[in-house]
């Protein structure tokens, strides 16, 4: 298949192999990410000076670095932490960092950051009447949180969330630089590869766009069920 | 309708709080109050705005904590201790979940779950604080809902209800946990006139059947009809409380006369020194 003068067909198979890579990337950063959202938030809320403090500190260090930043950080600082490690255990190995599995911290981290604010926007736009409703029926605060205040949170911060989703989708071509066979980083090397830059990086727009326009309509979905008790009446 | 007589002495005492205190900040807003309530009394607290009647309400199931004194709920005993500690919280959860399971409130703003239909709203608590199956708590839900007119309106969200079919659905939620006791802080007082009739009713039913209630009203009618108790309250104190016949008919104290005045001289539509009927004969709106 040529286009626009490149044999972009010989390279198929590799660029959508880097398109799982970051699809893959961004699917497994979210359980994550979203636990490290949810905790931030929940300190940031708390009536607690210790967690709070902890909570703005850090969403401040991690929305104020780089994401690159963050990610050669945390790749080369675990590899570094892991070989000190292991001298200090006495054993002679070289240890190597799996680049995915550091892209999964690295973005977890940010995304936790980020995620944490529109969280706690959430969590504060829910009337102290529900939650009060459901404590006089008996319900332990864990129970409140998990089946009355938290599907209404999710409600509410699910534009700001997928906000952030269509965000870490693009964030996962950073990983190119720690040689993860990304979309990106397997356009780069078609490009090196058959020196036709405007073809192939055209091909890489189409692959985000098309991520992109399948996210959103799967939170449309998510949105339409999170606000169920909010639509009118069907005549 | 005739007042339920008030429970005699040899009634369990489903409901006690003793000389209660709570301060918010600098400003004490129960000075000591206490009540005891019987097995199937009826409790109307009156009182003007600041009187302290919804403070005293919500500490009955600890949505307030008291500074001092001690609550009773069947057998789950809680003491309240004032200390150097400007603020208490109750060391033992449990305890107050205990509490808390043995009374259920009906909210001014209703405080309907917004995520979930009406029928989710009264099988929630049966289902995951009581460990019913979800079979059991929607057939008695069903039956709930019969009960407070609302059958037709089982799928419907809060959002697609009136104020006073919200509040029927409220008063089913809080009875699918078959409390000891209900607790309602002015249950119509955020509902339009028109709309009063209908949970008024409803309320008037539950009496009748022998529910104990615990109501903070403004709805005069019903405190001096349905009530087995009057209670008015006066800047955290109880000013005076008996029987509402004659409470209402012959007040002792000064400042309930004048608490009292526009209802008994025909103010709230009453005719002057009748009984009147405490709920007017309007269809319940389905």
């Amino acid at each position: 298949m040529i286009i626009l003068g490149a044999d972009i067909g010989a390279w198929s198979g590799q660029l959508l192999a880097g398109a799982l890579v970051s699809v893959a990337l961004a699917v497994a950063t979210v359980p994550f990410g979203m636990a490290v959202g949810v905790a931030v938030a929940l300190a940031k809320d708390s009536s607690n000076r210790v967690l709070s403090a902890f909570g703005e500190g850090y969403t401040t260090v991690f929305r104020g670095l780089p994401e690159l930043l963050t990610l050669l950080l945390v790749y080369y600082g675990l590899q570094m932490a892991f070989q000190i490690t292991a001298e200090w255990l006495g054993l002679s190995v070289t240890v190597n960092i799996n680049p995915f599995v550091a892209g999964i911290l690295a973005l977890s981290l940010v995304f936790g950051a980020y995620s944490s604010e529109v969280l706690l926007g959430g969590l504060r736009g829910i009337e102290r009447g529900q939650i009060e409703a459901a404590i006089s029926v008996g319900m332990t605060p864990l129970t409140a949180f998990v089946r009355i205040k938290w599907p209404q949170v999710l409600r509410l911060a699910l534009p700001g969330l997928g906000n952030n989703w269509v965000v870490l989708l693009k964030d996962t071509s950073l990983v190119s630089v720690i040689a993860l066979n990304d979309l990106l980083r397997q356009t780069s090397l078609a490009v090196a590869s058959t020196k036709e830059p405007f073809a192939f990086y055209a091909v890489a727009c189409l692959g985000y766009l098309l991520m992109t326009i399948v996210s959103n309509m799967l939170l449309m979905l998510l949105e339409a069920r999170a606000n169920r008790g909010w639509r009118p009446m069907s005549p | 309708m005739e007042n339920p007589t008030p429970a005699s002495t040899k009634s369990p005492v489903a409901l006690g709080a003793h000389d209660i205190h709570k301060s918010f900040g600098n400003l004490e807003v129960l000075s000591g109050v206490s009540l005891e309530a019987c097995r199937g009394d009826v409790v109307a607290l009156i009182g003007s705005s600041g009187s302290g009647k919804s403070t005293f309400l919500r500490c009955l199931n600890l949505l307030e904590v008291p500074d001092k004194g001690d609550i009773r709920v069947g057998d789950v005993r809680i003491d309240f201790k004032s200390g150097p500690r400007a603020r208490r919280v109750v060391s033992d959860r449990r305890q107050a979940e205990a509490l808390r399971r043995r009374t259920s409130m009906v909210f001014q703003s209703f405080n309907l779950w917004h995520h979930m239909t009406v029928l989710e709203n009264i099988i929630e608590a049966p289902i995951h604080v009581h460990g019913q199956t979800r079979r059991q708590a929607i057939e008695k839900a069903r039956e709930l809902l019969d009960k407070v007119g609302l059958s037709q309106r089982e799928d419907y969200y809060p959002s697609q209800l009136s104020g006073g079919q919200q509040q029927r659905a409220a008063i089913a939620r809080a009875l699918a946990v078959d409390p000891d006791v209900i607790l309602c802080d002015e249950p119509t007082s955020a509902l339009d006139p028109e709309l009063v009739g209908e949970v008024l009713k409803v309320m008037a039913q539950l009496a009748a059947e022998g529910r104990t209630m615990i109501v903070v009203t403004h709805e005069m009618a019903f405190a001096r009809d349905v009530a087995s108790h009057a209670v008015f309250l006066h800047k955290g104190k109880i000013e005076e409380e008996g029987h509402p016949s004659r409470l209402f008919s012959n007040p002792s104290s000064e400042r309930l006369e004048q608490f009292l005045s526009p209802f008994r001289n025909g103010g709230f539509g009453e005719p002057s020194g009748g009984r009147g009927h405490p709920i007017s004969p309007r269809a319940v709106v389905s």
